[in-house]
């Protein structure tokens, strides 16, 4: 990678479509979790977008916070020991932290939907997903039993579960992981939400079955016009789902693009690393590249960049100053936090 | 490396592993879960073969019951300490031989959290192989144990530590240190770096093909991550439902697959180049269950492909040259 590529690279986002309009926006959030053995910043400033009718797909390692800014998003963080220390989650230009409790239930299942990634504890056992997804309706849509009972097979049928008219009244131990998390998003989908945010959607599944799901989400997404917040580990996943990406690390974002731009240019030291270390792309018989050393504590992240005792080019001014995510040059989608990206292209 | 090959250290001959079932009042025996139905393969000096598949496949059955850790139904396991020893069948070994014989033969499992005792030290759980077996005791066994902690790059002042103590990758490579402390020639690896993020499973998987390469170790590596897989195999043996489908060189799995379910599975790993998405050929529907296997090939429920034959007969493996085999109808 060479200065020349990056000076020459129009913004991959650009050029694919026009701006589309901004439906969530997260700026400077932190969520820190109060604990007897101190304060864990779990998210300590976090800033992303997510626009209408697209996917952003945020990545990092276990406990980078990616999980907890989406829950902070549904305000499903619980308080105490968790607490808003700062920053807006704007929905609709509506800040989410300011509504209260009654406000939130009525966005919650509405408005933004969630899904998580293990279904069968999502689930509850004792109920039928029927009556699972009826509960769904009948409390936002205020539809009666016969209405709800009609569009829960609707909604079963539209994820591709087969015989839904008898699906309909089984219980979740009787399906598949994989009917089950059709059936977790035929829920969230019930009440046709603005926002999917899907944590890790398809991390408990077999590589077949996350091709199913994740056609399926791509298939409702252009159906319905909905947008989706992709949580996961996976870069495959990000790669073949996302139209943005966000790459998060101990509690920042450090790296924001389009995807193909991201995936073709990474910028971030800890995105590069990242790349390398997939055995995907590396040639035979080549070794892996390894980020060296483990992703730090949230009740100790170090001074400056958190990510500098782990960074092959980290100086001094790294410990002493926070690199802000700033726009590659003027003007540009992509926004990346490093003092050092000279350095970081010749990595 | 060939000529060392040419005598496998295990030869695996249709090794079963079937789980009985039982009901009603009085618990009789009313059929059983064909887990692992039939299984061959070889392992050779210091290769890397990889038993892939998705969850119910049997891949880790065939790992534990190749070790006596649940015995096998049915089949044998040929092994040769060295390439001019007499083999023994190690399923017909009693049960104090077999554990002589785990020296040579060691796993790793998946999860680094659930394998470790939470209240024994880390050097201990490295140690307590070398103890047992009446090897090393005192300060010489303490001395080896900080030669393992090195070997698999942890600082051996962590020997007194538990393992709570340690983020996952760590404990993955206690677990590693434990399984070579006897100086084994074969370790399974059950899903040894599923559990871990990214860039911690490359530190890991680097330190298993350097550890390869400096004891001469064979892996069986049973994974569901098939990118890790083609980066760390030398050969590939597919399961569907029980049964290897196809096996093969690596190249020849990744680049020429042939069997249906190879392809398909293949097309369905994401890859991390958005400017090549991937086309996927679907696979409708799920595993079917093992206890009641459909007739014929056990895959043609779920085959693009399949026609009538397919749904009476099992296919044989064909073989496709090159060490490249597969079990579908459609190829011979």
């Amino acid at each position: 990678m060479s200065q020349d590529q990056r000076t020459e690279s129009a913004p991959g986002g650009a050029a694919s479509e026009g701006e589309r309009e901004a439906l969530l926006q997260i700026e400077g959030l932190r969520t820190w979790f109060h604990t007897e053995e101190g304060i864990a910043k779990a998210v300590d400033g976090v800033t992303y977008t997510v626009r209408k009718g697209e996917t952003l797909g945020v990545v990092g390692e276990s406990g980078c916070g990616k999980s907890v800014t989406a829950l902070s998003v549904m305000q499903l963080v619980p308080t105490p020991p968790g607490k808003f220390e700062g920053g807006r989650i704007l929905f609709r230009g509506e800040d989410l932290l300011e509504k209260d409790l009654e406000e939130m239930q009525k966005i919650r299942g509405n408005d933004i939907a969630m899904i998580f990634q293990e279904p069968m504890s999502a689930l509850n056992p004792v109920y039928t997903v029927g009556d699972q997804i009826m509960e769904t309706v009948m409390l936002h849509q205020g539809l009666d039993k016969v209405a709800a009972r009609e569009r829960a097979i609707e909604m079963l049928k539209r994820v591709g579960i087969p015989s839904p008219e008898q699906r309909v009244d089984e219980y979740p131990h009787q399906l598949s992981g994989g009917m089950r998390q059709r059936v977790m998003i035929a829920i969230a989908m019930a009440c046709d939400p603005a926002l999917l945010i899907a944590d890790e959607p398809t991390t408990a599944l077999d590589v077949t079955i996350q091709a199913q799901i994740l056609n399926l989400m791509r298939e409702l997404q252009e159906q319905e016009g909905m947008s989706m917040l992709l949580i996961t580990h996976d870069l495959g996943v990000v790669a073949e789902t996302a139209h943005h990406v966000a790459v998060m690390y101990a509690g920042k974002v450090v790296e924001y693009s389009e995807v193909n731009e991201l995936f073709a240019r990474p910028h971030h030291p800890y995105t590069i690393g990242l790349f390398r270390s997939l055995p995907d792309l590396a040639s035979e018989g080549e070794r892996l590249n390894t980020i060296p050393g483990i992703v730090p504590s949230a009740f100790n992240f170090p001074s400056g960049c958190r990510f500098r005792t782990r960074c092959p080019i980290a100086t001094e001014r790294c410990a002493a100053e926070e690199p802000p995510l700033v726009p590659l040059e003027e003007g540009a989608e992509h926004t990346v936090a490093c003092h050092h990206l000279k350095e970081a292209l010749e990595l | 490396m060939s000529t060392e090959r040419s005598t496998p250290m295990i030869e695996v001959k249709d090794l079963r592993k079937w789980f009985p079932i039982h009901a009603g009042v009085l618990s009789r025996r009313v059929g059983e879960v064909k887990a692992v139905d039939g299984v061959s393969f070889n392992v050779g000096r210091k290769e890397t073969l990889s038993i892939v598949g998705e969850s119910g496949c049997g891949k880790t059955t065939a790992g534990r019951a190749l070790l006596r850790l649940i015995e096998p139904t049915g089949g044998s396991a040929l092994y040769r300490s060295t390439p001019d020893a007499a083999p023994v069948d190690l399923f017909q070994l009693s049960q104090e031989e077999m554990r002589a014989r785990r020296d040579d033969l060691q796993i790793i499992f998946q999860d680094p959290y659930g394998s470790l005792n939470p209240r024994i030290t880390v050097g201990n759980a490295i140690g307590e192989p070398l103890a047992v077996r009446g090897i090393a005791e005192g300060s010489e066994l303490q001395d080896r144990v900080e030669e393992l902690l090195k070997l698999v790059g942890l600082r051996p002042e962590v020997a007194n530590r538990y393992p709570h103590e340690f983020s996952g990758g760590q404990r993955q490579r206690v677990g590693i240190a434990r399984a070579l402390a006897l100086r084994p020639k074969l370790i399974v690896c059950d899903e040894a770096v599923s559990a871990l993020d990214v860039s911690i499973q490359a530190q890991v998987i680097n330190l298993l093909k350097d550890l390869q390469d400096e004891f001469n170790l064979s892996y069986i590596f049973i994974a569901h991550d098939l990118s890790v897989v083609r980066y760390i195999s030398d050969r590939v043996a597919v399961m569907y439902l029980g049964r290897i489908v196809e096996t093969g060189e690596t190249k020849q799995i990744f680049d020429d697959p042939q069997h249906p379910y190879t392809k398909a599975l293949l097309s369905a790993i994401p890859s991390p180049d958005p400017s090549k998405r991937s086309e996927l050929i679907p696979l409708t529907g799920d595993v079917p269950s093992p206890i009641n296997p459909p007739a014929g090939c056990h895959f043609h429920t779920r085959c693009a492909v399949a026609e009538e034959r397919c749904r009476e007969s099992y296919p044989e493996s064909v073989d496709l040259g090159a060490g490249h085999s597969a079990s579908c109808h459609l190829l011979s």
